[in-house]
């Protein structure tokens, strides 16, 4: 997986994409980002938009559905898959804003490739602000359009310049990341265990990464409050395990790091949310199998090898956790989830939990556990937890 | 409504209960109750001084229709100075109005608001109608209740015979200031000029001057009264009833000057055709009450039940006066004077259950759709202007009809609730918006549906001004100060049917501009964004300028053709 990277990403979707040059480009100068044969593609659709004016039609962009409706769950391959939906977006009176904004969104993004240079989505935004009537008002309105341009290349939106700006999360442990000082070139070794209180950041941008470690598994924890309590006590020395906190959703990133480190070193992966909806289906959902927005990107960005050590609906029964009521936007998730999500609806063992949680109504963050000591979670629940790794859910 | 009249024509006596039955005419606390009163502790019962039936008898008589109306002012529009001038104004333009339409001249008034004090002002009212003889000048300015209206029936602005009296009598209670009319009949004829003030004790005139003047017009009316009175401009001012007078009399011409203005203003006549004569028509049965009823066989000259009927009443054949006898077990050759009050009462009732003919309709001027639509042309800048008059119809055996008008979009304000004018026998009516039926069938109909926004309970809300007008013989006003119509069903009916078809043209209207807007916009839109994709393209692509100039013409054109195919 790791050794395909990008560069064959097209292919990888399983269209023999016309924008994807056979050649391999040199990774190392942009990461992942296959800067040429991205460009090549740029050339080739404008191209195409171009003679089809001249020739009087009214040209199409077509882009696929970024929706869950729109993926398929493959259990072998571990991810959410891109279905074949496309929206067709054919020049029009009505289209015709939208195609001009997204036109100018791939000459931007093109500008960066050739210059090398990278604009976060906000920086987009305010380029746009150069564009006259062309403008976006508001930044929601060219997010979606650098979505939409994402998924219309199949590519990840790093290797059209754009990066993201939130913050990839948080490691501490029995890791050592190795990366590249930027001027230098020579190799950077960064232990993980040599934090103290604080973390190694993940970076925006993961491919060059390589890893040592002696860990024998990843912990992936969902809030900060909790990861703070298990790296203060170093529990990553008691169970020689590696934390990683997410902080929420798990961006690209993070997801893109776990996977890697999980991939080349054969390390199971383990994953620490509230016993809620919105942690089961879109926090480790998320992580496992990626997301239904950015389907053409979840096969690199997923960790199919993750299961769920808690906190599940039978924790909270069994570990007599305190509750609040769930919530009605919780209880919509829930019944969304078994309805409508491929992954949920692939696992029995899942609708089970997920019927569970709505028959008792509750839901349980993970500091909940303090009711029990505040150092329960670490003498008493996660040993007991990871002594029967075999019935963490899927 | 004739009977509380019938009523007060006679003067009212104390020990009588109010009547009429609308809520309009409670008499405020203020008048029988000073404030101050209210805080004294109240005297035990056993020390105060009782009265005896003789006592009450000494202080027991007659009160004039001038005393109960000084004393009781808000019922006929004066409860306020600012309400006063308008009220003023209002009495001296509508009697000019009626005069000149009576005698088929088209009107010219002017009408002058002098400021002599902070708050005390000058109203002159000058018309070119018909004039008034000399010997009835007096009655007319000095006395309430004298009229030439009241007794007939047909559409007219006055109908009570009270209106110019009591503003005179307002006049004279507030500022001490005598009422001064100057009129001539004719060329020819010498021009008059009295001092008038009212007699309240007596309900009579006081002439204080009466001279022959120099008076330039040919023929016609000037009246002046002083008053304590407030000026302001807005809603309820005067500014809003003449400009209102304007519209729904688009072939009358107003020269109007106010304080603080530099000239008059003058609002142009719209259109030089009078609105039709209506003409007289006596009552129809279905609309007379019991008690007017009795009071008219006992003041009739007939003699035979039958006959009465036949004479007094509209639309009463003698097959109907034979049926309405039998239904009522009473001869038609009974003597109407000796009818007693149960037989009486069985008359009302055959009356009612007898099917009679709707009265003829004649005796209504309507404005006419062409008219409002001059009449709003003429005052209100907008893009859009429709009209409806329904056909005549009939409440309580008197005839009406109602007429709608719509202005739309130009200069009439989109963000706020629509202007509502309603009219009633061609006068604005101004107060009392929410008691009356005209707006009541406003907010009854769902404007959403004719694609105005309106939020429940409320007006709609739109670059809207409505124009409603009802016209009768008879108007049901809910009070003698006559600012609300009453909600008879039928009228309700006619209204809301009114309503509608404005609404519905306005619908259309909207539609059809909605999608020459979206047309505009669609047309906007190509020439803003295409020359966008000419750049992108060429940025990306590397082509001269001329290329994209190409590129971008191309593109244009095949939108274009494809948005108009
Ligand atoms: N400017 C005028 N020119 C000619 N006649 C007039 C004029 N003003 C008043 N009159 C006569 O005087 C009468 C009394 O007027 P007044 O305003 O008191 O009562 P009204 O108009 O009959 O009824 P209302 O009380 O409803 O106004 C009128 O009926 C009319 O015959
Ligand atoms: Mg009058």
């Amino acid at each position: 997986m790791v050794a395909r990277g990008f560069r064959t990403i097209g292919a990888a979707n399983g269209k023999q994409d016309r924008f994807m040059a056979k050649k391999s480009v040199s990774a190392e100068k942009r990461g992942p980002s296959g800067g040429k044969n991205v460009l090549e593609a740029i050339r080739a659709s404008a191209q195409d938009i171009h003679k089809k004016i001249l020739a009087r039609k009214k040209p199409t962009m077509k882009f696929p559905v970024r929706s869950l409706s729109n993926v398929r769950y493959h259990p072998q391959r571990g991810f959410f898959e891109i279905a074949g939906r496309k929206k067709e977006r054919t020049l029009t009176v009505n289209t015709v804003k939208t195609f001009a904004q997204t036109l100018r969104m791939v000459s931007l993004s093109k500008e960066l490739i050739e210059n090398d240079d990278i604009a976060t989505k906000r920086e987009a935004y305010y380029v746009s602000k150069n564009w006259e009537e062309a403008r976006f008002n508001e930044q929601p309105e060219s997010d979606t359009v650098m979505d939409d341009v994402e998924a219309y290349f199949a590519v990840n939106r790093e290797q059209l310049g754009f990066i993201p700006e939130e913050k990839g999360g948080d490691v501490a442990g029995r890791l050592v990341v190795i990366d590249h000082d930027r001027d230098t070139g020579k190799a950077l070794r960064i232990d993980c265990t040599r934090f103290g209180s604080g973390a190694y950041s993940i970076p925006i941008s993961v491919e060059q990464l390589e890893f040592e470690t002696g860990a024998d598994f990843i912990l992936v924890i969902e809030t900060a409050g909790m990861f703070q309590r298990l790296v203060k006590h170093n529990y990553w020395k008691k169970a020689n395990c590696i934390l990683i906190s997410m902080g929420g959703v798990p961006t690209r990133a993070c997801r893109r790091f776990i996977r890697r480190l999980a991939d080349s070193k054969k390390i199971p992966v383990y994953v620490f949310v509230d016993g809620d909806p919105y942690g089961i289906t879109n926090i480790y959902r998320t992580l496992k199998v990626g997301s239904g927005n950015a389907a053409h990107l979840n096969e690199f960005f997923c960790v199919p090898q993750a299961s769920f050590l808690g906190i599940t609906p039978q924790d909270i029964v069994d570990y007599r956790l305190p509750t609040h009521p769930l919530k009605d936007v919780d209880i919509k998730r829930a019944r969304d989830a078994i309805k409508n999500d491929p992954f949920i609806r692939h696992h029995k063992e899942w609708i089970r939990a997920i019927e569970l949680l709505l028959k008792m109504s509750v839901r349980a963050e993970q500091q909940a556990l303090a009711k029990h000591g505040l150092n329960y979670v670490i003498d008493t629940y996660l040993p007991e937890k990871l002594r029967r790794p075999e019935r963490f859910l899927p | 409504m004739i009977a509380s009249f019938m009523d007060l024509g006679a003067p009212v006596s104390s020990s009588k209960s109010r009547s009429g039955g609308s809520p309009q005419l409670d008499f405020p606390d203020m008048e029988s109750l000073p404030p101050e009163a209210k805080e004294e502790p109240v005297e035990p019962p056993e020390t105060r001084k009782r009265e005896t039936a003789e006592s009450m008898a000494r202080r027991q008589r007659e009160i004039s229709i001038s005393e109960f109306f000084s004393k009781n002012r808000h019922l006929l529009g004066f409860d306020n100075p600012r309400k006063a001038l308008l009220t003023t104004v209002k009495e001296a333009v509508d009697n000019s109005l009626d005069a000149c339409e009576d005698a088929g001249i088209l009107p010219s008034l002017k009408v002058e608001i002098i400021q002599i004090e902070e708050e005390r002002f000058r109203v002159c009212v000058e018309d070119n109608g018909p004039g008034i003889v000399k010997a009835q000048i007096p009655k007319i300015f000095g006395k309430l209740l004298y009229g030439s209206k009241f007794h007939t029936l047909k559409q007219s602005r006055g109908q009570q015979g009270i209106g110019i009296s009591a503003a005179g009598m307002y006049g004279l209670l507030t500022t001490g200031k005598s009422i001064a009319v100057t009129s001539r009949t004719g060329p020819g004829k010498p021009a008059h000029y009295y001092e008038i003030q009212i007699d309240t004790r007596k309900n009579a005139p006081q002439v204080i001057t009466d001279r022959v003047v120099e008076w330039e017009p040919p023929h016609g009316t000037r009246v002046e009264i002083e008053l304590a009175g407030t000026y302001k401009k807005g809603r309820h001012s005067v500014d809003d009833y003449i400009r209102q007078t304007a519209i729904a009399n688009p072939h009358c011409e107003i020269v109007f000057s106010v304080p603080g203005e530099d000239g008059p203003l003058h609002l142009e006549r719209g259109s030089s055709v009078l609105p039709p004569e209506p003409k007289a028509i006596k009552p129809h049965p279905y609309g007379v009450e019991l008690g007017v009823l009795i009071r008219m066989m006992k003041e009739s000259p007939v003699r035979q039940l039958g006959a009465f009927l036949q004479k007094e009443f509209s639309r009463v054949s003698s097959r109907v006066a034979q049926e309405i006898c039998g239904e009522a077990s009473l001869k038609t050759r009974a003597n109407p004077r000796s009818i007693a009050a149960g037989e009486a009462e069985r008359l009302y009732r055959a009356i009612n259950s007898t099917k009679i003919m709707s009265p003829a309709t004649n005796c209504l001027s309507p404005i006419g759709e062409e008219q409002i639509l001059s009449g709003l042309k003429k005052e209100i800048d907008a893009d859009f202007y429709t009209a409806v008059t329904r056909s005549p119809s009939v409440y309580r055996g008197n005839p009406f009809q109602v007429e709608a008008g719509l202005a739309y979009g130009g200069t009439l304000p989109g963000d706020e609730l629509v202007e509502l004018m309603r009219f009633a026998n061609r006068v604005p009516l101004q107060y009392q918006q929410s008691a009356c039926a005209i707006s009541k069938a406003v907010l009854g109909i769902d404007w959403r549906s004719y694609g105005l926004s309106q939020s429940k309970g409320a007006l709609p809300a739109g670059p809207v001004l409505l124009f409603v007008h009802i016209a009768s013989a008879w108007v049901p006003f809910t009070s003698e100060s006559k600012e609300a119509v009453a909600a008879y069903p039928e009228i309700t009916r006619e209204l809301r049917l009114a309503l509608q078809e404005c609404g519905r043209k306005l619908a259309s209207h909207i539609r059809t501009h909605r999608r020459a807007a979206e047309e505009q916009k669609k047309r906007s839109y190509i020439e803003k964004y295409i020359p966008h994709i000419g750049i992108a393209l060429r940025e990306i692509l590397g082509f001269s300028e001329s290329a994209e100039n190409r590129l971008v013409e191309t593109l244009k054109d095949v939108l274009e053709r494809s948005r108009t195919a």
